[in-house]
């Protein structure tokens, strides 16, 4: 066969049955290929690169599968270039295959030919040019391990239309080792041991939940370590949804825009337990003042991670599928009470002073907190949330509440505008079943505004909020808080929202008044296909609480 | 923080294009590669990158991690020069001329004990290997006759450790292997 469809036929021996993607010159044998394979293999034609590859990064974040993007040379790669950041940073499995020029015009600047490789390589964790049929098996099998065993990430196969079109006997042998990569290192039982000493002798234990265990599919392993030593925790924006919200020891988000109790209890914990999660610098603010009293414990699949922020005592290297069993193997149950109701006091401030005002105002415009505190709650705080990028995506992360596993798409490394879009679009394919809202600012919806197109085309059920306040709303927040009110740049005119809508055919409402706002939610969620609400909120919102950059996670300002 | 010379020496596989992921590490830091190197290693199919950076002792640490990271790197180390032997090579063109009318040239080729590795009418190529303080002391010495050209090699070291780490790596990696297999 060709190896166009050697490609394709790889990709069935990986189960893959979605593609998102967008056809061009390098690339056509491949669609070409795909013509006889539609019963096989569902592709997704978006309206943009970029739209493919944030289509398959909510695909993967939804489902745990790994995403497939398929795009040709030239601007067809360039213009995933921003999905393969955010799916480095964020640690996303993707296969990526590019169409490249043939190979004899390689690096001779022929019509869209790009340096694939070379641009992609430091976003990428693996990135490899196939330039014969016979290496595309064997590319394909490797692509798949890398992206999605270990910490997964992103990788692209750059296939030049030569080893498209030459002829190959097919073989598919999966990939189970690479000798020069340790996907799951073993954790050390003498750091198992010393980290469950730390935690038997703890008066008040605190845990930090992120993403890495929802990767490692340890949710349970989660539950069953915090609740045989009853420890509190708190989750990074990526870590949100792992375990149900209402959950007695869940104490909500860390970080810049978290809740007050667990970042200040980072400063006042005596052994902190930190799983599956990086430091990143929105979580901790200031390093220098950052947990100093506590002992920290690590448990981190990536040994790059470990010491890179914060320099921990008691790093275990392993997927947290296998330490945190071993770990809790080893404890004996306790009881934190005192410590965990000490939590209380700052729930009741941060109510008071943030949370009702910003959820239950009394009057006014409508807020952007309320808007999304009531579509969750509307949706039983069962539905998948998507974000964009800025206020929503705070006021999203803060105020909708979650119920299962892997219910929260957002770009949290990278902060990729024109993200929710594209990213609801492919959760609501990876689930088909549960209801996604896709939350928008009037900013970033217009940066990928035209994916509402694939919406239209395959019928897709996404549930898309703008939240309009006509403004770039975290910038302009910065702007009032720290550049004296100098609004540069940060005022947008927008369109129509609603008539954007019709033209694609999607119902949609505006709500400009509190009073409408319960019932074009219910419109919204009783009806079965896609539907756009635009939402118009205060103009002049704030997220708090809010830890100003390089300020001390004690240290949060909580508004007037 | 302090800053020391570090040599990190990196294991990988034969594959195209890792110089280029390895060296894109120290950009995104701002750490300048003093010297860099690569060879094969004694072991078949495995390349060994040398590189000297100045850097403090946390910095050189993340960046070896980083470097490890990258999934067709086998291992990444880093050593200070108490850990090493390491030389490099050096290459200085002067004039035939020179070269004949300055007998003080021959004794410093002695005390040096560099060698001379071509002389014909025009010019003379000398050759001294060691640390670089010891070709930097030649250069030196031959500036006052005027050195046409002058080269150094990156540094090369080998571990004075009694355990191969690299070879015991690769060997629980193919016992791994094997089992994978059953």
């Amino acid at each position: 066969m060709k190896g166009a469809e050697a490609l394709l036929c790889s990709l069935l021996e990986e189960k893959v049955d979605t593609i998102f993607g967008y056809p061009g010159g390098q690339i056509i044998s491949v669609f070409d290929a795909m013509y006889s394979y539609q019963d096989r293999i569902k592709h997704i034609l978006t309206r943009h690169e970029q739209g493919a590859i944030h289509a398959a990064e909510g695909f993967a974040r939804v489902s745990g599968e790994t995403g497939v993007v398929l795009v040709t040379s030239g601007p067809g790669a360039t213009n995933v270039i921003t999905g393969l950041a955010d799916a480095m940073l964020d640690s996303t499995p993707l296969v990526v295959i590019s169409g490249q020029v043939p190979s004899v015009l390689l690096g001779s600047d022929a019509f869209q030919e790009t340096d694939v490789v070379g641009i992609s390589q430091p976003i990428t964790k693996w990135s490899y040019q196939i330039r014969k049929a016979s290496e595309i098996a064997w590319a394909v099998a490797r692509a798949f391990y890398i992206a999605s065993e270990g910490r997964p990430g992103p990788v692209v196969l750059d296939i030049t239309k030569d080893a498209q079109n030459e002829m190959v006997d097919f073989e598919y042998t999966k990939c189970t080792f690479i000798r020069s990569y340790e996907p799951y290192p073993k954790p050390l039982q003498e750091s198992v041991q010393k980290a469950a000493e730390l935690i038997n002798n703890a008066k008040r234990p605190f845990a930090l939940v992120g993403q890495g265990v929802m990767l490692g599919h340890a949710e349970e392993e989660l539950l069953a370590f915090l609740t045989k030593a009853d420890i509190p925790f708190g989750n990074t924006l990526l870590g949100l949804s792992t375990l149900p919200s209402d959950f007695r020891l869940n104490k909500g988000m860390l970080g810049m825009h978290g809740n007050i109790g667990p970042n200040r209890k980072s400063t006042e914990c005596d052994v902190l337990i930190a799983i599956g999660m990086r430091f990143d610098d929105r979580v901790t603010g200031d390093l220098t003042k950052y947990a100093k009293q506590a002992t920290i414990i690590h448990l981190e699949i990536d040994q790059s991670e470990i010491d890179k922020n914060v320099k921990v005592q008691v790093p275990i290297l392993a997927s947290v599928k296998d330490s945190l069993p071993a770990i809790t193997n080893l404890l004996k149950p306790a009881q934190h009470t005192e410590w965990i109701d000490s939590f209380d006091a700052e729930d009741v401030e941060e109510t008071e002073k943030v949370i009702n005002p910003e959820i239950k105002p009394a009057s006014g415009p409508i807020t952007m907190g309320e808007a999304v505190y009531r579509i969750s709650e509307a949706t039983g705080h069962d539905a998948v949330l998507v974000t964009d990028v800025g206020q929503n995506q705070m006021m999203a992360a803060r105020y909708f509440k979650f119920s299962q596993s892997r219910s929260i798409i957002t770009s949290g490394g990278l902060g990729t505008m024109g993200f929710a879009l594209p990213a609801a679009i492919g959760a609501s394919v990876g689930a088909p079943e549960r209801t996604v809202c896709c939350f928008a600012g009037d900013g970033g919806i217009q940066m990928t505004i035209q994916e509402l197109g694939t919406i239209l085309q395959y019928k897709i059920p996404v549930k898309i909020i703008i939240l309009n306040n006509h403004f770039l709303g975290m910038v302009r927040q910065w702007q009032e808080l720290f550049f004296k009110e100098r609004y540069s740049e940060t005022q947008m005119t927008n369109p129509d929202f609603p008539k954007i809508a019709e033209a694609y055919g999607i119902r949609s409402r505006k709500v400009e008044k509190r009073e409408e706002l319960d019932d074009a939610i219910a419109d919204m969620l009783s009806d079965k296909e896609s539907f756009l609400l635009e939402v118009s909120v205060e103009k002049a919102g704030m997220v708090y609480p809010m830890i100003p950059a390089g300020g001390s996670v004690d240290q949060l300002i909580l508004g007037d | 923080m302090e800053k020391t010379l570090y040599t990190i020496t990196v294991f990988t596989e034969n594959v195209v294009g890792l110089l280029n992921q390895i060296t894109i590490i120290f950009t995104r830091r701002q750490i300048n590669i003093e010297s860099l190197t690569v060879s094969q290693s004694s072991l078949p199919g495995i390349s060994k990158f040398t590189i000297t950076v100045e850097t403090d002792a946390a910095m050189v640490g993340k960046v070896v991690s980083q470097i490890e990271k990258r999934i067709d790197v086998l291992k990444a180390f880093y050593h200070t020069d108490e850990d090493i032997i390491y030389q490099e090579v050096a290459l200085y063109k002067i004039s035939a001329d020179v070269l004949l009318d300055h007998r003080e040239i021959e004794s410093i080729v002695r005390k040096f004990n560099a060698r001379i590795l071509e002389v014909n009418r025009t010019y003379a190529v000398l050759e001294l290997t060691g640390h670089t303080e010891e070709t930097q002391e030649l250069l030196e010495c031959l500036r006052e006759f005027h050195v046409l050209q002058f080269v150094r090699s990156g540094r090369i070291a080998i571990t004075k450790s009694t355990v191969e780490r690299l070879s015991d790596f690769l060997a629980e990696k193919e016992g791994r292997r094997l089992g994978n297999r059953t």
